[in-house]
């Protein structure tokens, strides 16, 4: 090939990359931008199908925000979720952590069976679970409490967590654990001062996965919580912003754009992490 | 300085005997090298001492006392593991001062223990940087360094050179050596390399299928292989066995050579058909059949370079052995019979 066919080459391919990177990026970051648009268009410009629904053809209104913090308890609800979600991480990290731990060093047969069998939990459904759960609820009188959310939680994020946590301890050299206690450590403590400090990236995305399996949970907010004020986002939005068949659009994506553009950032920042902690002992 | 003493100790995992019924004595100050093939149990053993395993029988005693029942922590060993383990989220001093730390040191004291183990091998520089930024010269240096800091009664090495390269593993060896001799501290060191426990040991122990085969001063094993499996595993390449009747005789490829250079009184004379020859800078490998034998006997003949007898494949030539260079071993146990000569 001669030098001229090279360059165009070179170009050829930079022009693909550039445009898959393109592609890429309108597909992940477009529902941001609907979500932006929605919140903050006029009711009118939102259902007239005749203009370009992609631009402000009225100018923006704060109108929708206003129905948000002032005819809804939305804030009370982002309270309500923190709350829950930061209560729930701790108890997952408070089981999750050791249990993730004594499966990735227990040895034999019963180590691998004990870890697929966690992690089978993970995937019952709550649409099949929410029944069983109603009754605990109610007999611990725990109905219309956000103590009842505490409770259930715990019962997909854990098993999950565990199961995540468990590859970070797998990859993690048990020479390391071996020379901490020669260098004069209990077994509890070279896991304290060396597998936990090394394994922070792993806590980190069992946070972030616990936090954000809580923030969309559905079915078990619907089921237990009845009073408005005790709702969480993911429950108190579709019931007050849907009245009938009349959607407030503007209110819903605000919302929406509000509770999720927190945790899009956190994701941004430990991208690299979160794939790390996915593909963590799967290739050795 | 301490001596190191397994006392009839096994290790079973399961059906697997990995350690059966091994007896051992390290001495006061002395250098100790575990040599054996892979799954010998050589690194098992050395976990035993270290407390890292618990044995099925036996007990281990250091410094005449009995620490079978004692966590890591409390038998003041030290181990350099063949990965370093280095603690990666540590810079090189916290990882030299690591042992100081866990057992409460003064600060001061510490700084000063940290400084004359960097120093002793030449990694003062590195103190800020993590393991990560180090090479692998580097970070076997910063492992030692940690062993040393707190002067164990015991170092336990495992492979430690293994994942250096081969031009580094040789000034590695002697440095290792040096400071052994200058801090007299009883080790045991651990490896499958030959040339490394040779060069090393002031004793080897040759394992195989978890038992301790023969120990003795590299001359010894050497010199006097006990079996057939030290005698073909010692040597590179080994020892040729040929068999005869109802035994093995056996003599190492360097005292195999033609008549004109090799001969003298006691020499035995065998016909040497060459089959193939090898180059190899410093050495000659002639690879061949010895003839008029039932069985097909392949041996080789290694000839260092100041031979210069020209020898081509295909030729048959006229080879001796000196009557006391060879051994003879029982077929059926490999057992060393004594009294050599054919």
């Amino acid at each position: 090939m001669t030098r001229r066919s090279f360059k165009l080459v070179r170009i050829a391919r930079a022009g693909g990359h550039a445009s898959i990177l393109v592609f890429f990026i309108t597909f992940l970051a477009f529902p941001f931008y609907w979500m932006l648009m929605t919140t903050f268009k006029t009711t009118i410009d939102l259902h007239d199908v005749s203009k370009n629904p992609f631009l402000f053809n009225e100018p923006p209104t704060l109108e929708h925000l206003v129905v948000l913090f002032q005819d809804t308890q939305y804030l009370q609800w982002l309270i309500n979720t923190g709350v829950v979600g930061i209560a729930v991480v701790l108890i997952t990290l408070v089981l999750a952590v050791p249990a993730g731990y004594a499966l990735a060093r227990m040895a034999g047969p019963w180590a691998q069976t004990l870890g697929i069998a966690i992690f089978l939990t993970y995937l019952v459904p709550p649409t099949i679970l929410f029944i069983p759960f109603a009754r605990i609820i109610a007999t611990l009188g725990l109905q219309d409490s956000l103590w009842s959310l505490v409770l259930v939680y715990p019962s997909f994020t854990v098993p999950f967590c565990t199961w995540l946590l468990m590859g970070f301890f797998k990859a993690i050299p048990r020479d390391l654990e071996d020379a901490a206690m020669i260098d004069g450590l209990s077994r509890f403590g070279a896991f304290v001062k060396v597998v936990m400090p090394i394994s922070l990236a792993g806590v980190l995305t069992a946070v972030i996965f616990a936090f954000t399996l809580v923030t969309q949970e559905f079915v078990y907010g619907v089921t237990f919580i009845t009073s408005a004020s005790s709702y969480t986002v993911s429950v108190g939005v579709p019931t007050f912003l849907v009245r009938g068949d009349v959607y407030f659009w503007g209110s819903m994506m605000g919302a929406c754009l509000i509770a999720s553009v927190p945790i899009a950032v956190i994701y941004d920042l430990f991208v690299d992490r979160f794939v790390a902690g996915f593909t963590v002992g799967a290739v050795k | 300085m301490a001596t190191v003493e397994a006392r009839h100790i096994s290790k079973h995992f399961d059906e697997v005997r990995a350690v059966d019924g091994i007896d051992l004595l390290a001495r006061e100050g002395e250098f100790l090298v575990l040599l054996g093939p892979s799954g010998c149990g050589k690194t098992t053993l050395m976990r035993l001492i270290a407390g890292l395993e618990q044995p099925t029988a036996g007990d281990i005693v250091i410094d005449g006392r009995v620490v079978t029942d004692l966590p890591p922590r409390a038998r003041n060993v030290a181990m350099v593991f063949q990965s370093y383990a280095l603690y990666p989220h540590l810079t090189v001093a916290k990882n030299i001062s690591f042992p100081l730390r866990a057992v409460g040191m003064q600060r001061d004291a510490i700084r000063k223990k940290v400084e004359w183990a960097a120093r002793m091998f030449g990694i003062e520089r590195f103190l800020d940087r993590k393991p990560r930024q180090l090479s692998g010269g580097e970070r076997q240096r910063v492992a030692l360094a940690r062993a040393v800091v707190r002067e164990p009664v015991v170092f336990l090495l495992d492979e430690p050179l293994s994942n250096l390269d081969a031009k580094l593993r040789n000034s590695a060896r002697d440095e290792l050596k040096q400071f052994q001799r200058d801090l007299a501290t009883t080790t045991i060191y651990v490896t499958h390399d030959q040339a490394e426990a040779m060069g090393l040991g002031d004793r080897i122990a040759v394992l195989n299928q978890g038992k301790v085969i023969q120990i003795g001063t590299p001359q010894e094993i050497y010199g006097k292989p006990m079996d057939t499996f030290v005698a073909t595993f010692i040597g590179s390449p080994p020892m040729n066995l040929v068999e005869e009747g109802a035994s093995y005789f056996g003599f190492r490829p360097e005292a195999f050579l033609p008549r004109e250079v090799g001969n003298s009184d006691d020499s035995v004379g065998f016909p040497f058909r060459v089959t193939r020859v090898e180059y190899l800078g410093a050495d000659r490998l002639v690879y061949g059949v010895l003839e008029g034998r039932t069985a097909e006997a392949h041996v080789i003949s290694k000839m260092p370079n100041n031979i210069r007898a020209e020898i081509v494949a295909g030729e048959r030539y006229d080879f001796v052995v000196r009557r006391r260079e060879i051994h003879r071993f029982d077929r059926n146990s490999g057992r060393h019979i004594d009294g050599s000569g054919r």
